[in-house]
C-alpha cells in the first residue's frame, strides 16, 4: 500500500489530488463518489450577487480553452445555507474560494465563511476577469502583501493564496503571500488571453478578453510552481493543465505537495479517479511507499549551464 | 462542522456515466444530417428520457481536434435493441470528426444529462413543432406521447422536402403529421399560424413543443399566450462541462417579474416556453 496522504500547513488530505476551484460543483456527485478526493474546492463565491460575463463564456483553443465566465455568485448567504451542508455529507475537506473588489470587502468576506464545516479558505486573488483589464492583487508584491495581511487578520482557518501567471514577479510575489500570513500557495490561475473570429472579425468571448487553461497552460504554471516551491517555505499545490498522471508526477516532482484539477475534468468528468489510481500506481512501480517521497525531488544543480544556454539562443 | 440537516442518504445518487460506447452504425439520413447508433449498455438507456441529452467527446480526425465535448440530444433510445441513436448535423471541427467514425469505432460519451421533457396529466393533445435538426430533439417525446397514449400532430418544417426528417418514424407513432417546405412556399410563419389555430379549432392543442427556432419561439408564445395555451421549448448553448458546473451555457429566462440566468446543461435544456427569452 502507498501512503498518498499529505499535509498541507496542518490540514490532511487522504490524496494529493482535487478539483480546481470554478471546474467543479456539487453537481459533480451524480457522476461519482467525490469522497474519493484529497479535498472540495467550491467555485469562487463573492459577499453578494453577481451574474458574471456576457455569453459566448467559452471558447476552445488548440486543445485547451479561453473562459470568461466572471463570478456568478448567489452571496454568502445563500452558501452557507445551501452548499456548506451539501458538503457535510462528506468527509473530505472542503476549501471555500473568495474574492472581493476592495481589500476589505474581501476580508469581510474571509471571516464569513469562516464557519464550522470550512477547512480551508482558498483566496482568489488572481481572477483576471473582475477587475478592470485584468488587474488583480497577486499582480504586484504590494498589494498581495496587504490583501494577505488584512485575511490573515480575519480569520483562523488556513488560508491559500491562488496566485496568477499575468504577473512579471513570480517569486516576490509569493513570498509577499507568505510574509502576509498565507498558509499555502495555489499556483495558478488563467493567463490572460484573447481569440478573434476571422470571419466576423469579433472575439470569441463576449468579454473580449479570458483566461487560458488546459494543457497549455501547463508548461508555464509548472515553471511558477517550481519557483514558489523554491521562493518560500509554504506548501504550493500545483494547478494549470493537468490532464495525466505523468502531469501529476511533474508537479511533485518540481515540488508542489498537491495538485489541483481544473479544465480535464470537463473533457473527462471522472479524470481525478483515475489520476489517484494511476499514482498510486505509478509510486508502487517505482518503489516508494509514499507520494511525501516524491515531492521536491526536482534535480536542478545545473543552472548556470541553462542560463548560459538560454542566453545563447536566438 | 454544521449541524447534518440531511442525512448520509441524501448523498446524490449516480445519475450521468461516462464511457465509451462502440458504434453500431453512423450513416448519412440526406445531404445535411447522419444517424449515429451506438452500442449502449441497458443500465443507461433504461435512464434516458425524452429531450435529454448526451455530451461527447468527438474523436481526432482529418487533422481536427475537437477539445470540449459536443452535446447531442438524444434522437432514440432503445433498451430493448441495446441502442442508443443521435442524429446530427456536420456543421464544424467536432460534427466533421464524428462523421469519421465507422463501424465498431469507440465513442466516449457522458450522459444522459439534463432535465427532460414532461407531458402533464391533462396534456391530452400534443403540438409538436420542429424545424431541421430540431427533429432529433422531439423524436424521442413522440415515443413517450405514443407510450402515455396521447394524441400527437407533428408540423415539421424544412428547407427542401428533402430534407424532412423523422416524418415517417412520427407517423409510424401514431402522430398526424403535418409537412411545410421553404422550397414548395409553405413554411412561412403566416402559414404555420394558421396551420397551428386550425388545430386549436379542432380542439387539438393542449401543448406545445418546439426546439431551436427564435422565429417559431415567438409566435408559439404568441399563440400560447392568445389561448392560454402551455408549452416547453429546448434550448441549445454552447457548453463546457455540460454537467452544472462552469456555467458557462447560462441563458435569461423571465420569471414572474424578474430575469433570471438558468443553465442550459442543468436547468434545461428543456425550459418552459412562456419564461424563455426569444434571442
Ligand atoms: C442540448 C443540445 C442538444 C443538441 N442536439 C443536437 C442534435 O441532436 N443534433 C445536432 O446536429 N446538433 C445538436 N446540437 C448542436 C450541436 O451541439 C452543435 O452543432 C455542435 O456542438 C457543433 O460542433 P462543431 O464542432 O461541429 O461546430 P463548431 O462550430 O466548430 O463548434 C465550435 C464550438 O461551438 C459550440 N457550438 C456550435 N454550435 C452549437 C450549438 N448549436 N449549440 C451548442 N453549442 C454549439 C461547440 O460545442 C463548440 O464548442 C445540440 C446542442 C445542445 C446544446
Ligand atoms: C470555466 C472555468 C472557471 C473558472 N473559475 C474560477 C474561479 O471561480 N476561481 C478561481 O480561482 N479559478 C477559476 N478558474 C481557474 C481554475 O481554477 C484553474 O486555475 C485554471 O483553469 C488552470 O487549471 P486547468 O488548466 O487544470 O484548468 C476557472 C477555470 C475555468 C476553465
Ligand atoms: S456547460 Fe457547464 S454549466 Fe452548463
Amino acid at each position: 500500500m502507498v501512503d498518498l496522504s499529505v499535509d498541507i500547513s496542518g490540514l490532511k488530505l487522504k490524496n494529493p489530488i482535487m478539483p480546481a476551484s470554478g471546474t467543479f460543483s456539487e453537481d459533480l456527485a451524480e457522476v461519482f463518489d467525490l469522497d474519493r478526493l484529497g479535498a472540495h474546492v467550491t467555485k469562487t463565491i463573492t459577499r453578494g450577487w453577481r451574474d458574471g460575463n456576457p455569453t459566448p463564456r467559452v471558447c476552445e483553443v488548440n486543445g485547451s480553452m479561453l473562459n470568461s465566465i466572471g463570478i456568478p455568485s448567489k452571496g454568502v448567504g445563500a452558501f452557507i445555507e445551501k452548499v456548506v451542508p451539501f458538503y457535510a455529507h462528506y468527509e473530505t475537506p472542503l476549501v471555500v474560494s473568495i474574492s472581493g473588489n476592495t481589500a476589505d470587502e474581501f476580508a469581510t468576506l474571509c471571516s464569513e465563511v469562516s464557519v464550522p464545516g470550512v477547512a480551508a479558505i482558498e483566496v482568489n486573488i488572481s481572477c483576471p476577469n473582475i477587475e478592470e483589464d485584468g488587474k488583480a492583487f497577486a499582480i504586484r508584491p504590494s498589494s498581495t502583501h496587504d490583501v494577505m495581511r488584512k485575511l490573515r487578520a480575519a480569520t483562523d482557518l488556513p488560508l491559500w493564496a491562488k496566485l496568477t501567471p499575468n504577473t512579471g514577479e513570480t517569486s516576490e510575489v509569493a513570498r509577499a503571500a507568505e510574509e502576509g500570513g498565507a498558509d499555502a500557495l495555489v499556483v495558478a490561475n488563467t493567463i490572460l488571453s484573447m481569440a478573434i473570429d476571422i470571419n466576423t472579425r469579433r472575439p470569441k468571448l463576449g468579454n473580449l478578453m479570458g483566461g487560458l487553461s488546459g494543457p497549455s497552460l501547463k508548461p508555464i504554471a509548472l515553471r511558477m510552481a517550481y519557483q514558489c516551491a523554491r521562493a518560500t517555505s509554504i506548501p504550493v499545490i500545483g494547478c494549470g493543465g493537468i490532464s495525466t498522471v505523468e502531469d501529476v508526477i511533474e508537479y511533485l516532482i518540481a515540488g508542489a505537495s498537491a495538485v489541483q484539477v481544473g479544465t480535464a475534468t470537463f473533457i473527462h468528468p471522472t479524470i481525478m479517479l483515475s489520476l489517484i489510481d494511476g499514482l498510486e500506481d505509478w509510486l508502487s512501480n517505482q518503489g516508494l511507499s509514499s507520494v511525501k517521497d516524491l515531492i521536491g525531488t526536482v534535480i536542478d544543480g545545473e543552472q548556470d549551464e541553462a542560463v548560459v544556454f538560454m542566453e545563447a539562443a536566438p | 462542522m454544521p449541524e447534518r440537516i440531511e442525512t448520509m442518504d441524501d448523498v446524490p445518487s449516480i445519475k450521468a456515466f461516462e464511457l465509451p460506447l462502440s458504434v453500431k452504425s453512423n450513416e448519412p439520413v440526406n445531404g445535411e444530417y447522419r444517424l449515429l447508433v451506438l452500442a449502449a449498455p441497458h443500465d443507461i438507456l433504461k435512464r434516458c428520457r425524452a429531450g435529454q441529452f448526451f455530451h461527447l467527446l468527438c474523436p481526432q480526425a482529418g487533422g481536427e481536434t475537437p477539445y470540449l465535448r459536443r452535446p447531442m440530444s438524444i434522437y432514440g433510445f432503445y433498451p430493448e435493441k441495446g441502442e442508443l441513436h443521435f442524429l446530427y448535423k456536420v456543421t464544424g471541427a467536432g460534427t466533421r470528426a464524428l462523421a469519421s467514425l465507422a463501424l465498431g469505432d469507440r465513442l466516449n460519451v457522458l450522459g444522459p444529462l439534463g432535465e427532460p421533457f414532461t407531458i402533464a396529466d391533462d396534456w391530452q393533445d400534443l403540438v409538436l413543432v420542429a424545424r431541421g435538426v430540431g427533429l432529433a430533439t422531439l423524436a424521442p417525446l413522440a415515443l413517450e406521447a405514443n407510450r402515455l397514449g396521447r394524441r400527437l400532430t407533428a408540423i415539421c418544417s424544412a428547407r427542401h422536402p428533402d430534407y424532412l426528417m423523422s416524418t415517417d418514424y412520427f407517423a409510424s407513432l401514431g402522430a398526424d403529421v403535418i409537412t411545410l417546405t421553404d422550397a414548395e412556399g409553405t413554411s412561412d410563419l403566416d402559414n404555420l399560424e394558421k396551420v397551428i389555430e386550425g388545430l386549436i379549432a379542432d380542439g387539438r392543442a393542449d401543448a406545445f413543443y418546439t426546439c431551436g427556432s427564435n422565429r417559431m419561439l415567438r409566435l408559439l408564445q404568441t399563440i400560447g399566450e392568445r389561448h392560454g395555451i402551455p408549452g416547453q421549448i429546448a434550448l441549445e448553448q454552447q457548453m463546457a462541462c455540460g454537467i452544472g458546473m462552469c456555467h458557462c451555457c447560462v441563458r435569461p429566462f423571465n420569471r414572474g417579474d424578474r430575469q433570471v440566468h438558468l443553465r442550459v446543461c442543468r436547468e434545461g435544456p428543456v425550459f418552459d416556453m412562456m419564461e424563455a427569452i426569444a434571442w
